[in-house]
């Protein structure tokens, strides 16, 4: 196995926040805090793009070299965890984050800021695995289950999947090759780059060829 | 010159070039070890205890139910 990571395709995300609603769901996510969450570029605009986002588990996580107490860790499948009992809920992490991941929940009336709160890939956190706790902090452990996260297991459209790195690939090459026969071919895949780098193998991609939104028609 | 004056200026020197001996402040950003609670790996309580590869075939299989063009073959 190489590495579990997420893939939004912005081509087919309808913004329908089936992501949105399935996490919050699967993991009793308190009021306030949202794990993942649906952005939407040029909103009402023909030619929108929509995009789910959540942590993105990076290869060279930010929020671990910034960490003041460091409470993060990586699995060995690549998922970016944390423990709570350490957190200080600083807010270093939300400010390295280049995906607004990290959440803080409200605990006191003044705004005072809990412990952060993230997307855990379903693969909960340095509890016994399936245990009260473990649900209570971080969320249930679909991974320990065999499943994917949630989120990516809901989504209609499969525009957000989850999964080994090299499954995830060779998904989104069929799709792009099908896309290419139907001459309708997009850019990499959002944050993708941001995320886990361009490495030594890919070259720089093209601009994508988005349609253009159409002029205003002029007032009479 | 006198020898209280070459030891004045001396010891001015030593006072008003000190701020010359700056120190970089371009910080690096070092990654801290994990001071946390140790974690056990997906597979290794129930229902897979401890057996990665039926883990994995798991994960795989599971992984292609997100591929409609598999599917519709």
């Amino acid at each position: 196995m190489a590495r579990m990571k997420f893939l939004c395709d912005a081509e087919r995300c309808i913004e329908c926040n089936g992501c949105v609603t399935a996490c919050k769901q699967e993991h009793d996510v308190p009021w306030g805090v949202n794990r993942r969450r649906v952005v939407t570029i040029n909103d009402g605009v023909p030619g929108e793009r929509s995009m789910s986002v959540a942590c993105m588990h990076c290869s060279d996580a930010p929020c671990m070299a910034v960490c003041p107490v460091d409470c993060f860790y990586r699995t060995t499948e690549g998922v970016v965890l944390h423990d709570k009992d350490l957190c200080i809920g600083c807010g270093y992490c939300f400010y390295a984050c280049p995906f607004g991941a990290p959440q803080f929940p409200q605990t006191g009336a003044f705004g005072v800021r809990g412990k952060m709160d993230k997307c855990t890939f379903c693969a909960g956190g340095p509890e016994p695995d399936g245990s009260p706790e473990e649900f209570a902090k971080y969320g249930r452990n679909r991974l320990s289950e065999g499943k994917l996260p949630a989120c990516a297991e809901m989504c209609s459209t499969k525009a957000l999947i989850a999964g080994d790195a090299d499954v995830l690939s060779n998904i989104y090459r069929d799709r792009v090759t099908i896309r290419a026969a139907r001459g309708t071919l997009g850019g990499p895949p959002w944050g993708w780059d941001a995320a886990y780098g361009t490495g030594d193998k890919t070259a720089a991609q093209p601009p994508a060829q988005q349609p253009q939104p159409a002029a205003p028609a002029p007032k009479s | 010159m006198s020898r209280l004056a070459v030891v004045g200026i001396a010891l001015a020197a030593t006072f008003v070039l000190a701020a010359c001996s700056e120190r970089p402040q371009v910080v690096n950003y070092k990654q801290g070890k994990y001071a946390g609670k140790p974690d056990t790996p997906a597979y290794q309580n129930a229902p897979y205890n401890g057996d990665k590869a039926a883990w994995e075939r798991a994960l795989a299989t599971r992984a292609q139910a997100q591929n409609e063009y598999q599917r519709i073959k």
